[in-house]
C-alpha cells in the first residue's frame, strides 16, 4: 500500500468527522500558538535589553584608577591618582582591539547663564568620547584636538542643560556660560538620548576638552577614569587584556603585583540582565509546553475513541485485504495530519498573536526561527508519540471479531 | 458442465478447528471435507453452532484451522501469516457481509474502490474504471456517487457486491448476505447472485435459511461441525421467476 493512498484514506476519514477533528487539533493549535508567542516575547524582551545597552555603548570598557575594592577598605587618595595622560596616550596608540578611547575628567558645579543656573556636571573628555557613548552632536560641533591642545575654554551642552540654562528658547551656540567662575564658550548641543536603562538621564552633561578642565578647572594631572571601547562586542574580552598589560606595563607593575586600576566592561551588565530575560524566556515556554503536551494527550484520547468507534470499518478493511501494519499506518497518519496541521495554524495564529501583543500593548516581540522549527517537530512527534497506541490497538484488532462488532 | 474438468477453487481435508472457551475446548469443526470447482454456486448452510461461521472464517482466510488442509486457489493457507493471508484475500476472494460494511459517508465509487487501494499494483485511473465496471455489472450505474447513508439496503448490498467484485476475486463469499432484506429485495439480490453464476463467477453462499438452497448449484448442509450432507442441484431455480411473481409493495 502507497503513501499516497494512505493519505488519501486518513484524509477521507477525518473530513468525515470535521468538528471533532478540528477540536482536537484545537489542543495543539494552542499549544504551539503559546510557545511560539511566549519565545517571541521573551526574545524581543532581551533584544530591547541589548538595544538599551548598545545605546549605551555594548562594546564600552570603563577604565578606573585603584585595585578592586575588598571588604569595604577605602583606598587612599594616592591610590586614585595611577591613571594618567601616557596611560591615555599608550592606550590610543597600542591596543589594536580597542577602537577609541578618551580620558574622563569629571567635576560637578553650577552652570550660570544669566539669570538662569544649573547644577549639572562638566566632563573633561577628547572628541572621541563621543563615539564611546553613541553620542551625537545635534547642533553646532564638537571641540576638536586642536582645542584639546590649546585648552581651549569651550563646551559642549546636553540638552537637559541647554532647557534649564536657556528655558527662552534662545540658540546657546556662540553664547557664554560660567562653570564656576570659568566662562565657557557654547559650541555644540548633544542630540538628546533620553534616560538610560537605570534611569539616569543622559542628556543632564556638559563636555569639555580635558586639558580645559584638567588644568583651569580641577589642576590636577591626573584622569579619573578612561573610556575605551573594543572593535566589537565579541572582541570586548580581547581588549580588556589588552589594556590590562599595557596599563601594567606603563604602570611598571611586577607579575604578582595587584592591579592598581579596575576595569568594568559594559557586557557584564547585559549578561546579568541576559540571564534575567533567559530565564523568564525558559519559564514562558516551560507553560506553553506544558499546553502542547495536553494537546497530544488530547489527541491520544480522541483516536482511542475514533478507533473503538470504527471498529467494523477496521475488520471490513482487513477482509478485505488490509495488513496490520496498514491499518497502523492509517490511524498513525490520521495522528499526524490532526498534530501537523494543528501545527501550521498553531504558527500562523502565533504569528498573529505576537504581532497583536507588540501593536496593541506594545511589547517588543521577535519571532524566532527555531521556536516555530521546534514546536512544529514537538508537533510530528507529539502525533506520532501519542497516535501510535491507539494505532496499534487498531492493528491489532482481530479482524473476525471486529467485523461484527456492535 | 464442460468436457474438461473444472479448475478446483477451493479444497478443504480434514479441517478441525478447536477453541478453548473459558477453559473448555470447543470443536467447532471435526473434520470437514469437500472440494469446490469454478463455476459452483454453493450454499453451505446450518443452524446456529452448526461451525458455519468458523468455516466461513476459515474459507474467507481469516482464521487458520487446528488441522487438516486448506487449499484456495492452488495456495495452501494453513502456514500462511497474518499479512500474506491479508494479500491473499485482496486478491483471490470477495466478501459480502449481512450488514453491507460499507464505509459511512462515502459514496458508491469510493466504496468500490477501498480494496483496490490496498493493491499497489492499480494505478488511480484504471482503480476508477474498474469501480465503475463493478458498480455497473451491478446495476448502480446511476448511483455511482451516492453516499452509503442515501440509498435503500438493497443498493447498499449492490454496492457491497460490487466491492466484492471489484477486484477480480476467484472466489465471492457472501455471509447471510440477504438476511437483512426484506423478501421481495432478497431475491433481487438472489437475482444477482445467479447472473453472476452463469457468468461463470464462483459464489459460497453461508446462510441458515434452508429456502436459499434451491437456488444454488450445490448445498452443503453442517452440523456439529461434521458435513451432513452434500447434494448437487443440476437444476437451480429461477429467483428471477420468483421475484417477477412477488407483489411490488406500495
Amino acid at each position: 500500500m502507497n503513501i499516497v493512498n494512505l493519505l488519501k484514506i486518513a484524509l477521507k476519514a477525518l473530513n468525515n468527522n470535521k468538528l471533532r477533528c478540528f477540536l482536537t487539533m484545537l489542543g495543539i493549535i494552542i499549544g504551539v500558538a503559546s510557545v511560539i508567542t511566549m519565545l517571541a516575547i521573551g526574545q524581543g524582551s532581551k533584544d530591547s535589553i541589548k538595544a538599551q545597552i548598545s545605546e549605551m555603548g555594548s562594546n564600552m570598557i570603563m577604565i578606573f584608577p585603584g585595585g578592586d575594592r575588598r571588604g569595604g577598605v577605602k583606598q587612599s587618595a594616592d591610590d586614585m591618582q595611577t591613571l594618567k595622560i601616557a596611560d591615555y596616550e599608550a592606550l590610543a596608540t597600542e591596543a589594536p582591539s580597542v577602537a577609541a578611547v578618551s580620558p574622563s575628567v569629571n567635576s560637578g558645579g553650577q552652570f550660570i547663564n544669566g539669570n538662569n543656573n544649573w547644577p549639572s556636571s562638566l566632563y573633561g573628555v577628547a572628541p572621541s568620547y563621543l563615539d564611546i557613548r553613541k553620542l551625537k552632536v545635534g547642533e553646532g560641533d564638537m571641540f576638536t584636538d586642536q582645542d584639546i591642545k590649546s585648552a581651549a575654554k569651550v563646551c559642549v551642552l546636553g540638552k537637559t542643560v541647554v532647557d534649564n540654562l536657556f528655558p527662552d528658547g534662545t540658540n546657546p551656540i556662540g553664547k557664554t556660560v560660567r562653570f564656576n567662575k570659568i566662562p565657557l564658550t557654547v559650541i555644540g548641543v548633544l542630540e538628546a538620548k533620553g534616560a538610560n536603562a537605570m534611569g539616569m538621564d543622559q542628556d543632564d552633561v556638559v563636555l569639555a576638552p580635558y586639558t580645559t578642565v584638567m588644568k583651569r578647572v580641577l589642576a590636577v594631572d591626573y584622569i579619573q577614569s578612561l573610556f575605551a571601547s573594543a572593535l566589537s562586542e565579541e572582541m570586548a574580552d580581547q581588549a580588556m587584556d589588552e589594556i590590562t598589560s599595557i596599563l601594567r606595563d606603563n604602570h611598571k607593575l611586577a607579575a604578582g603585583v595587584e592591579d592598581d586600576f579596575t576595569l568594568r566592561s559594559q557586557q557584564e551588565l547585559s549578561q546579568m540582565m541576559n540571564s534575567t530575560s533567559d530565564m523568564m524566556t525558559v519559564l514562558l515556554a516551560c507553560i506553553a509546553g506544558i499546553s502542547l503536551l495536553v494537546g497530544g494527550i488530547g489527541i491520544m484520547n480522541i483516536m482511542y475513541v475514533s478507533v473503538t468507534e470504527r471498529t467494523r470499518e477496521i475488520g471490513l478493511r482487513m477482509s478485505i485485504g488490509a495488513r496490520s501494519r496498514d491499518i497502523l499506518a492509517q490511524f498513525l497518519i490520521e495522528a499526524v495530519i490532526i498534530s501537523v496541521s494543528g501545527g501550521i495554524i498553531g504558527v500562523i495564529l502565533g504569528g498573529i498573536a505576537s504581532w497583536l501583543v507588540n501593536v496593541v500593548i506594545h511589547w517588543p516581540v521577535n519571532i524566532q526561527i527555531y521556536s516555530v522549527a521546534l514546536s512544529f517537530a514537538v508537533c510530528t512527534v507529539t502525533g506520532v508519540f501519542f497516535g501510535w497506541y491507539p494505532a496499534k490497538k487498531a492493528a491489532n484488532l482481530d479482524p473476525i471479531e471486529a467485523i461484527r462488532y456492535e | 458442465m464442460s468436457e474438461q474438468a473444472k479448475k478446483e477453487i477451493i479444497k478443504v481435508s480434514d479441517l478441525r478447528r478447536e477453541f478453548i472457551v473459558g477453559g473448555e475446548k470447543v470443536r467447532a469443526l471435526r473434520g470437514v471435507s469437500f472440494t469446490i470447482h469454478e463455476g459452483e454456486f454453493v450454499t453451505i448452510m446450518g443452524t446456529s453452532g452448526s461451525g458455519k461461521s468458523t468455516l466461513l472464517n476459515i474459507l474467507g482466510c481469516l482464521d487458520t484451522p487446528t488441522s487438516g488442509e486448506y487449499i484456495l486457489d492452488g495456495t495452501s493457507v494453513r502456514t500462511m501469516s497474518k499479512d500474506k493471508r491479508a494479500v491473499l484475500r485482496n486478491r483471490k476472494i470477495g466478501f459480502v457481509f449481512q450488514n453491507y460494511n460499507l464505509l459511512p459517508k462515502t459514496t458508491a465509487v469510493e466504496n468500490v474502490e477501498l480494496p483496490l487501494l490496498y493493491n499497489p499494483a492499480i494505478k488511480p485511473k484504471e482503480r476508477r474504471k474498474l469501480a465503475i465496471d463493478a458498480l455497473d455489472a451491478v446495476g448502480l450505474a446511476d448511483r455511482l456517487e451516492h453516499k452509503s447513508n442515501q440509498m435503500s439496503g438493497g443498493q447498499q448490498q449492490r454496492v457491497a457486491i460490487a466491492r466484492a467484485l471489484v477486484n477480480n476475486p476467484v472466489l465471492v463469499l457472501a455471509d447471510e448476505a440477504t438476511g437483512n432484506l426484506d423478501t421481495r429485495t432478497s431475491f433481487s439480490i438472489l437475482v444477482l447472485f445467479q447472473q453472476l453464476h452463469t457468468e461463470g463467477r464462483t459464489i459460497i453462499f453461508v446462510t441458515h435459511n434452508p429456502d436459499l438452497a434451491a437456488y444454488s448449484s450445490r448445498n452443503i448442509v453442517l452440523r456439529d461441525g461434521k458435513v451432513i450432507s452434500d447434494t448437487i442441484n443440476p437444476s437451480p431455480a429461477s429467483a428471477k421467476e420468483m421475484y417477477d411473481s412477488l407483489p411490488i409493495p406500495d
